[in-house]
């Protein structure tokens, strides 16, 4: 390793994330990414896992730039309270992919921030109660609700343990091409998966992040900036106890 | 186009009837502004695509969300993207708005279209 041995955590991960945003102009990896930028005309396979990592060391209270962006990319600002609900109601019931939670320890005191969205995992309890299969994992680790299928049951609401899902209440009258949603379906965090078909290298979230509190990439390529980090520096899963093998980790809860 | 005129005078008939109604006041779609106006035919016969096109989309979809396979001639967004009019303004006009590309037929056939209850019926960039 040619390294500095002295380096802390802190350092080693900004210089990650550096290299997370540079990729696009590093040459080896300009080259595939022009190879893939065209829309994908082969199925997804295996051979990648994608995945995140969130260092809530970087995550400010406060700050909501990537739920900002999520909302963006994917419409979700484009709803707008339905007549006659409440502020209150709105606020818990309209879509969120991406939720700002923070944590207490009663202890000591310590209080940290993190984005709480769908964790990708490898066993998803919301695809094993799915009744029509809508909820479902693809090939490359996304999991996802195949909104042609899903009947509005909500049970991959209720057996998700992170609350990522989202349940839309109302006619959508403003959607994007990207991403089509609509009434009576449920919704999560996709990984911004037009992006990932459409030779995307990056999430929304991700590149709004101006902390780098968010990593994205393959889990399975040894040399992808996630994959380093977490090789590199102790990561957990929320609620790891589950043994769900989640694509998104934490450092530092 | 007989066929097509014939649909055309239905729906003026009918406009009366629908207006107030749609969830998109615009203007109406003028005749030729779409890419697909300029064409011969879409991307099969037309006869095939009036009597299967919901067969070529259904495939595609599960194809799309299941596999990521996104290049492909037989993608909603590219219907939406080649049959969308303008107003005489040069705004798109939604392709479910009464008369025009979609909802003409399916308003005279009688034929639910539950597409945009979801999707998008105008091109929106992303």
């Amino acid at each position: 390793m040619s390294q500095p041995t002295n380096q802390n955590r802190r350092a080693f991960l900004a210089e990650v994330t550096g290299v997370a945003a540079a990729t696009v102009v590093a040459p080896g990896v300009f080259l595939q990414g022009v190879a893939n930028a065209a829309p994908r005309d082969s199925a997804v396979t295996d051979d990648v896992r994608y995945g995140m990592l969130i260092d809530t060391t970087k995550c400010a209270d406060g700050c909501s730039d990537c739920v900002s962006a999520c909302d963006k990319e994917n419409g979700l600002d484009l709803m707008e309270k339905p007549e006659g609900a409440s502020d209150e109601l709105w606020d818990m019931q309209r879509p969120r992919w991406i939720r700002q939670v923070k944590l207490r320890n009663n202890l000591t005191g310590r209080v940290t921030s993190l984005p709480m969205m769908c964790q990708h995992c490898e066993k998803p309890p919301c695809v094993d109660v799915c009744p029509t299969g809508a909820s479902f994992r693809r090939a490359d680790g996304i999991v996802m609700v195949d909104r042609h299928t899903c009947i509005g049951c909500r049970y991959c609401m209720m057996a998700c343990p992170y609350n990522a899902r989202s349940f839309i209440h109302e006619n959508v009258q403003m959607k994007t091409t990207a991403t089509p949603r609509g009434k009576g379906c449920v919704e999560s965090c996709n990984l911004c998966v037009q992006r990932r078909d459409n030779g995307g290298t990056t999430t929304a979230c991700q590149d709004a992040c101006k902390h780098g509190a968010i990593v994205f990439g393959d889990l399975k390529d040894p040399n992808s900036a996630v994959s380093q980090a977490m090789a590199k520096y102790p990561t957990v899963q929320i609620r790891g106890d589950l043994n769900l093998n989640t694509g998104v980790r934490y450092t530092d809860v | 186009m007989k066929c097509k005129s014939g649909f055309s005078l239905l729906l003026v008939l009918c406009l009366g009837l629908f207006a107030g109604q749609g969830t998109v006041q615009a203007g109406e779609g003028v005749e030729g502004t779409a890419r697909a106006d300029k064409l011969d035919a879409c991307v099969a016969p037309t006869a095939t695509m009036r009597r299967s096109h919901f067969e070529l989309i259904k495939h595609q979809r599960d194809v799309t969300v299941h596999q990521g396979i996104r290049k492909t001639d037989n993608s909603l967004a590219g219907c939406v993207d080649c049959h969308v009019r303008k107003d005489a303004q040069g705004k798109q006009v939604p392709v479910n708005a009464p008369g025009e590309f979609c909802a003409g037929c399916h308003e005279y056939a009688g034929a639910s279209l539950d597409c945009f209850t979801c999707h998008a019926t105008k091109p929106t960039g992303n």
